[in-house]
């Protein structure tokens, strides 16, 4: 094969890489959605906010240490110890469960019957809130993350594919990270497990009932509030799953909660309701935008992929409003 | 006991449609409007104008414009940054390519251009609409960000990115570049505010608005009683885009004087002006002026009180402001999803009938 080919196939399979990524915010969009009806824009900033919960716990960071040195006048900012990565992660879930059901008291309960884009506008206004409460606790530096997954380029990989270029030709195999290898497979076992779930237990299926009408599985004896919650704690563990993701790839700062934006073009293209629909999008919109940032991005100034995501969404509601997987739109007067 | 609807005979039709109907209400308009022109510009100084009277202005403005969309029209849009950095960019080309024009007149123009732009970006509304509009108007926040960064001829080819404004006059007055003076700035802005303001009241009283509100309560039913969607969608873009292109032009010229278009007109402005909105009050002209100088005045305010009495580090000042905005956000939600505006309508009508409850 010639370089370019295996170039171009270098460039997809990074792309869908990416895109597993892309997917692994997605999931957490849906699950809410689903369960809620909420179009929850704070997905990304949770992710944020439990990868942030996750550093902080593993190096024994105090939390609030800014705010009381700049109180009290102390000098405190570690309990110096060091927790072993699956200690820290059992706690940060426990951390988002509150979190959970804290945005389901404080939130939700009252805002129950309201129009979807009031609900809307306020996940944005708790994502502002928890940006400045997760900075506020646990500083706004950038941290690196660091739960023992492997880094790298693959070697292996780049060794295997160095024969397939056809002689004579310069060509030094195909470059993968390690890391998103291993979340494309989390992110395949998440799927998984969340369709089981879905599936096979009681649990699963109110949810399912919550997801399909509201009130008839309320008529049942289905809790609604319950469910929100459950919801909010699965979310919750998915964007932690994300986070630890993002941010074992890019560190963690600030730009990881913009990865939520990033998601809503997955979203359309995928529906709202589908959670293979959220996989799916995601791969279109990684491999999409990187074939394009490959193939037209130098010829007009590159960083195309801070947009291009958006401009296929957009072009791709004109044709298709409800996305690929999602309920038909109905609309009665 | 003095705000009373009695002894205020309307004995016209013009008289019984006023925007003011009130005898109080319209002298404590004419009150504000001189308080604000006359008195105003011989007593404040250069802090006050840049950090609280010139963003209150232009943010009004912006925010009169994305309420004439999302308040009005019911068209959810998240593009305000991108829309901001089109007025911005017209205003700096205009300007440059024709050294003559009239700096009020430039201003105006940058507002056309934008309405154009704003157009295009809303035709795509015909098709979707709620979350999925949302979505499809950050595609007009990233993609003109970019092309603002990435194409030199916006920016002149200058060898930082950024654009700086050069010096234009009005009637003798600088009004643009440093030798500004803080009153004439205010009074430009304000003008500007005052017109638009009055604008948008009477646009959204009249036929137009009609259609407007028709398209925001139920797109299909308002389809078939005659509302030409179309027609009101993309008017109620170009409008709004109008406004908010006006303020870009504004801001960029009068307020900041430089930009660099990422920083400046990024996607934390339009949550900005989307939270102004908000708690001003969907759908109502007041609630924007509101929303305006509420979300201008609480960080000052937090700042003030956090860096300067307390003597907290400003990082943890930000944190907290931006903890205490997204708090504000989700409190007005529950427990006042109308705003600000309707928190005055409800004391007004109380204070009709004071001292009795009933």
């Amino acid at each position: 094969m010639s370089p370019d080919v295996l170039y171009t196939i270098e460039v997809i399979l990074n792309g869908l890489m990416a895109g597993v990524m892309y997917a692994l915010v997605a999931l957490g969009f849906v699950l809410i959605f689903k369960a809620s009806g909420i179009f929850n824009y704070a997905q990304g900033v949770m992710a944020l906010f439990a990868a942030m919960t996750l550093v902080g716990i593993q190096n024994g960071q105090v939390p609030f240490s800014h705010l009381i040195n700049a109180i009290f006048g102390t000098h405190i900012h570690h309990f110096g110890w060091q927790l072993p990565a699956i200690v820290a992660i059992l706690l940060t879930v426990v951390v988002m469960i509150i979190f959970a059901i804290l945005v389901e008291r404080l939130v939700l309960k009252h805002l129950v019957n309201q129009e979807p884009i009031i609900l809307f506008m306020a996940t944005i206004g708790l994502a502002y809130f928890m940006e400045g409460f997760g900075d506020l606790m646990w500083g706004s530096e950038i941290k690196t993350l660091d739960v023992g997954l492997p880094q790298g380029a693959s070697l292996a990989l780049e060794e295997y594919t160095l024969k397939w270029a056809a002689e004579g030709t310069e060509y030094y195999g195909m470059y993968l990270d390690k890391l998103d290898m291993v979340a494309a497979l989390v992110a395949l076992g998440l799927v998984i497990v969340l369709s089981l779930f879905s599936q096979y237990t009681k649990t699963g299926r109110a949810l399912r009932a919550v997801a399909d009408d509201h009130q008839a599985a309320l008529s049942v004896g289905i809790s609604l509030r319950k469910i929100w919650v459950i919801t909010w704690c699965i979310a919750g563990v998915v964007a932690m799953v994300a986070g630890v993701m993002w941010g074992s790839k890019s560190g963690v700062q600030f730009s990881l909660s913009l990865i939520a934006l990033k998601a809503l073009p997955v979203l359309i293209l995928g529906g709202f309701t589908s959670i293979p629909g959220a996989i799916i999008g995601g791969l279109i919109i990684g491999v999409g935008e990187k074939l394009f940032e490959y193939s037209i991005g130098p010829m007009i100034g590159g960083a195309t992929e801070n947009w291009f995501a958006y401009v296929l969404a957009l072009f791709f509601l004109v044709f298709r409003p409800q996305g690929l997987f999602g309920d038909k739109i109905i609309e009665r007067v | 006991m003095f705000y009373r609807q009695a002894g205020d005979f309307k004995t016209t039709y013009r008289d019984d449609i006023q925007t003011f109907p009130l005898k109080q209400d319209r002298w404590g308009y004419y009150i504000v409007l001189a308080v604000a022109f006359l008195v105003v510009p011989f007593f404040i100084n250069d802090y006050w104008t840049s950090a609280v009277m010139l963003p209150f202005l232009i943010y009004a403005i912006a925010a009169l414009g994305l309420n004439i969309l999302t308040g009005y029209c019911g068209q959810v849009s998240l593009g305000t940054g991108g829309f901001l950095a089109v007025g911005a960019y017209a205003s700096y080309k205009i300007m440059t390519s024709f050294p003559d024009l009239n700096i009020f007149i430039v201003v105006l123009l940058s507002g056309v251009v934008t309405a154009a732009v704003g157009m295009l970006f809303g035709i795509p509304s015909l098709r979707i609409k709620g979350f999925y509009l949302a979505v499809a108007t950050l595609a007009a926040q990233f993609f003109l960000v970019w092309l603002f960064n990435k194409v030199p001829w916006f920016y002149n080819n200058s060898a930082s990115g950024q654009i700086s404004v050069p010096e234009r006059s009005m009637f003798g007055f600088a009004i643009t570049g440093p030798n500004a003076d803080a009153p004439v700035r205010y009074l430009f802005c304000l003008t500007f505010l005052v017109l638009l303001a009055w604008v948008a009241r009477n646009l959204t009283r009249g036929r137009l608005g009609r259609s407007w509100m028709a398209i925001r309560d139920m797109d299909i039913a308002a389809e078939i009683i005659g509302v030409n969607p179309l027609k009101s969608k993309l008017s109620a873009f170009a409008v709004s885009s109008f406004f908010i292109g006006v303020a870009g032009a504004l801001f960029f010229s009068v307020y900041l004087g430089a930009v660099e278009v990422g920083e400046a007109f990024g996607i934390t402005q339009s949550f900005l002006v989307l939270f102004m909105i908000i708690i001003g009050g969907l759908g109502s002209i007041f609630g924007s002026f509101a929303g305006a100088a509420f979300l201008v005045l609480v960080p000052v305010l937090l700042k003030n009180i956090m860096v300067n009495w307390l003597g907290w580090p400003t990082d943890i000042a930000v944190h907290i402001e931006f903890m205490v905005v997204g708090g504000l956000i989700v409190l007005f939600l529950i427990a006042e999803p109308h705003g600000l505006a309707q928190l005055w309508r409800l004391a007004k009508d109380k204070f009709l009938l004071w001292p009795f409850p009933h």
